[in-house]
């Protein structure tokens, strides 16, 4: 099993340069937003390992809003962000990126500040500037692109060869499923479909992640009787607190959320990406972190198999902090309209968001850390619009297929491989097709 | 917060009524052209409100498009208290063409009216609805009123086809039932089963929506003219523009009859019967109106025990995960798939849990799609044209003739009720996971840069593979539209006089 890999190479934008980038980064792109898989800067496509990648510049609108809490906002600066998922390592796939596409590379972040003018140094520069996610959710973790790939193009030849059995008549599951079966066989005796064997788990990567699973539950536990001590004064901190944080969440600026439509509803997937300020004050500075290291648990060892609580339509999203846990990025790819993540966010999740985003500087008031916040929808879809942050260059790398496409396309192939089916399996089965 | 009952006097009758006994009907498009004028007409106008008693002969509805309302006069700072959607105008937005399936042959620069050209812009919408033998004397009355105060762009007249629509199915058979006397409690909560009771704000400005809360609508200073509003019920101290009123969407969707029914019959063998079952099955209901499902056992909020409304919307698609009886993709189950917050499973905390946290397998299948209660709109649309039997429309010489649906839904957020429901299930790709297909009747087909084609329809069956229908046409052109705010009469009263 390949896991997949995370890199968000972040790095200041040099004072009055942003222009100039804004300039190189559209040179990136076929369509408003969406990247050019070919493009002469950075070849995405050329990347087999790559899943998804995108340039944002981080423009921070809403960190004034500190204000409302009665504290003045520093200025921070202005980032480019590279950010990417990937099969294997993140510091593999910019190593990737830097023997392919040294000069473009080059181009994109000779408008950051500290750019080194040796061209040696490129790799170390990106690695020192690729930060650590602070959660991560992968779909399905271990689907590799290559086995998107081989899937896809096995469902798409069975789909193709079903219409041509589709007279078939009721009762003849078992003929039908074994007439499937052979064809795929013949196909890949003849080199057109592929199951290429799923490597082995990478041992190094095996054994954190087992490691990882067992103690934050064993921290949990040694922390558990100071836990429940502190949980009533816990829960006076929090109450107070939701009594008092204030809400911002005035509607969107128009021209704000014209830019974002521009590049929004082109394809199935869309990526969204949004940033916001944790409240001041260590309890928030604390729970944020902790809450979003358990997001994190449950994305790598709980969910991980076709979705996030009741959620199928994200591909990756991840959490990172930046500016030393002031600010918090999250950025995802999701399929459908915007309108429908939202109401996913409201209807499915409001809890799960709240637990983290309710941390976060002007989100709608809860209760109890899950209750009210997102549920307050029109004040929730506010400020996300307000929080988001219009990407630059996004990329995708295999178009037009939803994240239930993706898990349908496995279900096809494990019934290829499935030695034999009752004809109700073979009935679900088909319908997939 | 006060719940006082509504004052149907304050409400245009078209939020409670169908009219369905004013058979004739024709709206009037009108742009002003002397605002004093118009003010005046509008001031004094007289709509039907929503309270119930005698059938008048005629009655008015009255909307404004934005740009109307700043033709009249209203000031900008209380017409950007509107939803954004109402104020960026159905068919002015390239984004939101493109988020609502409106391309190709619908895009809005092609419209008939409405689209992006601010000169085919309605400014006020005029609609009128009569007993028969009394729409004409009516508009030729109204008319000569408004020689002065507008120019009429043009009459949206209608057709009476009997309560079926162009392509012969009995149509406007589901509504949701409106909460007039404000029975649900105004608080957030979760719905574990079906129901088609709603609350008011979800059609009705000025009242708790199905999430406990006001949408957003421009509260005014009870000062000067905005001092006759009604007050808000969040905000005491403020006039609230919105109450007693809704948006109104208004769309011309132009239906070719005979290519419906010849793609169809072509698919069909021109077999009689299954010609007819092929068109249910795109529908999701009988050509009578019957559903393809039997009523479910459970009674549903807000259809009741009543015998013919059971038969004709007592039914949810709860055990038809699959769509075996009703496809999947049909149009009725896209455009309402009649399902809880939450997909169904035993009651219990512990059963619930599991499927809040997505552990339930069979739960996760069907969860693609859920709470349609926050996407429910009120249609009151109305055919215009020519009816064309199917015979004739499968006859080869079928007239070309002019026919289609003024498509017309109420709802209280655009973009959570009526765009939600176009632009992710009707013109969604991948609705319920569905790959390659989008509504068999309202669809594009269009292929995207990712899809190479969005022209299938696919009819799972028992025991056997799926019946997949490929290269369907265009059925169904979009050629006008645009956004309204249908006023509560007080309200209309203001924006005369602002």
């Amino acid at each position: 099993m390949i896991p997949q890999g995370h890199f968000m190479v972040v790095a200041q934008v040099r004072a009055g340069h942003e222009p100039a980038l804004r300039e190189v980064l559209a040179r990136m792109n076929a369509g408003p937003g969406q990247a050019d898989p070919d493009n002469r800067l950075l070849p995405f496509g050329r990347f087999d390992t790559l899943h998804f990648a995108r340039f944002a510049i981080l423009v921070d609108a809403t960190h004034g809003d500190l204000a409302a809490h009665g504290v003045m906002a520093d200025t921070l600066p202005t980032y480019l962000a590279f950010l990417g998922d990937c099969d294997g390592p993140g510091a593999r796939q910019l190593d990737e990126f830097v023997r392919v596409a040294p000069t473009g590379l080059r181009e994109v972040f000779s408008h950051c500040t500290t750019f080194p003018p040796d061209e040696r140094d490129l790799g170390p520069w990106l690695h020192a500037r690729d930060l650590p996610v602070a959660a991560a959710y992968v779909n399905w973790i271990g689907r590799s692109v290559r086995r998107v790939r081989e899937e896809r193009a096995i469902a798409q030849a069975l789909a193709d060869r079903m219409r041509q059995l589709q007279s078939a008549a009721p009762g003849q599951l078992q003929h039908v499923r074994k007439q499937l079966v052979d064809y795929v066989a013949a196909e890949r005796e003849q080199g057109r479909l592929a199951v290429t064997p799923e490597p082995p788990t990478p041992f190094g990567w095996w054994l954190a992640n087992l490691a990882h699973a067992i103690a934050i539950p064993i921290l949990g536990l040694v922390a558990l009787p100071f836990l429940l001590l502190y949980a009533p004064i816990f829960l006076w901190q929090l109450r107070s607190r939701e009594r008092s944080d204030p809400e911002i969440a005035p509607p969107p600026d128009p021209a704000h959320v014209a830019e974002l439509a521009t590049f929004e509803d082109r394809f199935v997937t869309n990526a969204f990406t949004a940033m916001g300020t944790v409240k001041p004050g260590a309890f928030r500075g604390v729970l944020v972190v902790v809450l979003v290291a358990l997001l994190d648990y449950a994305a790598r060892h709980v969910y991980g198999r076709g979705h996030l609580t009741r959620v199928q339509t994200i591909h990756f999203a991840r959490w990172v902090f930046i500016d030393d846990r002031k600010r918090l990025l999250f950025a995802s790819n999701y399929d459908g309209i915007l309108e429908s993540y939202m109401d996913d966010f409201i209807n499915k999740v409001a809890w799960g968001l709240n637990l983290v985003f309710s941390n976060g500087v002007g989100y709608p008031r809860t209760n109890w850390l899950v209750q009210g916040g997102a549920r307050n929808s029109q004040a929730f879809k506010n400020y996300l619009r307000r929080h988001q942050i219009a990407n630059s260059v996004w990329y995708k790398a295999d178009v037009g297929l939803s994240a239930m496409d993706l898990a349908r396309h496995t279900r096809i192939r494990e019934g290829l491989e499935r030695a034999s089916m009752s004809d109700r399996e073979i009935q679900d089965w088909l319908r997939l097709l | 917060m006060s719940d006082a009952a509504i004052d149907f006097a304050d409400v245009q009758g078209l939020l409670r009524f169908g009219y369905k006994h004013h058979t004739e009907s024709a709206f009037a498009l009108l742009r002003v052209r002397n605002r004093a004028a118009a003010r005046a007409w509008l001031a004094a106008a007289p709509v039907g409100s929503a309270e119930k008693g005698s059938l008048p002969p005629t009655v008015l509805q009255i909307a404004f498009g934005a740009e109307g309302l700043r033709e009249l006069g209203v000031p900008a700072q209380v017409a950007e208290g509107f939803a954004p959607e109402f104020v960026g105008g159905l068919g002015t937005d390239a984004n939101r063409a493109r988020r609502l399936g409106d391309l190709g042959v619908s895009d809005p620069g092609r419209w008939e009216w409405g689209g992006p050209a601010a000169e085919r812009l309605p400014h006020v919408l005029v609609m009128v609805f009569a007993l028969p033998g009394r729409l004409q004397a009516c508009c030729h009355d109204l008319e000569s009123h408004w020689t002065i105060a507008f120019d009429l762009m043009r009459w949206l007249s209608t057709t009476d086809m009997g309560g079926v629509e162009p392509f012969g199915f009995a149509d406007g058979l589901s509504q949701p039932e409106i909460d007039w006397s404000r029975e649900i409690p105004p608080e957030d909560h979760d719905r574990l089963t079906y129901g088609n009771l709603s609350c008011l704000g979800e059609f009705v400005l000025g009242y708790p929506n199905e999430y406990g809360r006001y949408t957003a609508r421009p509260l005014l200073e009870p000062v000067g003219a905005a001092a006759h509003l009604p007050r808000a019920e969040d905000a005491p101290d403020r006039a609230d523009l919105g109450r007693n009123g809704s948006y109104l969407v208004l769309r011309t969707l132009r239906q070719d009859v005979p290519g419906f029914w010849r793609y169809v019959d072509a698919q069909s063998g021109s077999d009689a019967a299954q010609r007819k079952q092929l068109a249910e099955a795109m529908v999701g209901r009988r050509m009578d109106g019957q559903p393809l499902l039997p009523p479910s056992d459970e009674v549903i909020p807000g259809v009741g025990t009543d015998p013919t409304a059971r038969a004709k919307n007592g039914f949810t698609f709860d055990d038809d995960a699959a769509g075996v009886r009703c496809p999947v993709g049909a149009h009725i189950r896209r455009a309402n798939p009649r399902n809880p917050d939450l997909p169904a499973g035993t009651t219990g905390l512990i059963s619930r849990a599991i499927r809040i946290l997505g552990f339930d397998a069979d739960a996760l299948h069907a969860d693609a799609v859920a709470s349609a209660r926050f996407h429910r709109v009120l249609r009151r649309g109305r055919e215009y044209g020519v009816r064309l039997s199917m015979a004739e429309a499968l006859s080869g010489r079928a007239p070309q003739v002019e026919t289609g649906l003024h498509f017309v839904c109420l709802c209280a957020d655009l973009a959570r009720q009526f765009e939600f429901v176009q632009g992710a299930w009707i013109a969604g790709s991948k609705f319920a996971g569905l790959p390659h297909e989008t509504d068999p009747l309202l669809g594009n087909r269009l292929a995207a840069p990712d899809e190479p084609a969005t022209a299938r329809f696919t009819i799972p069956r028992e025991g056997c593979p799926s019946r997949v229908v490929d290269g369907l046409p265009t059925f169904i052109e979009v050629v006008g539209g645009a956004y309204f705010f249908l006023p509560g009469v007080r309200a209309l009263r203001y924006l005369a006089t602002v």
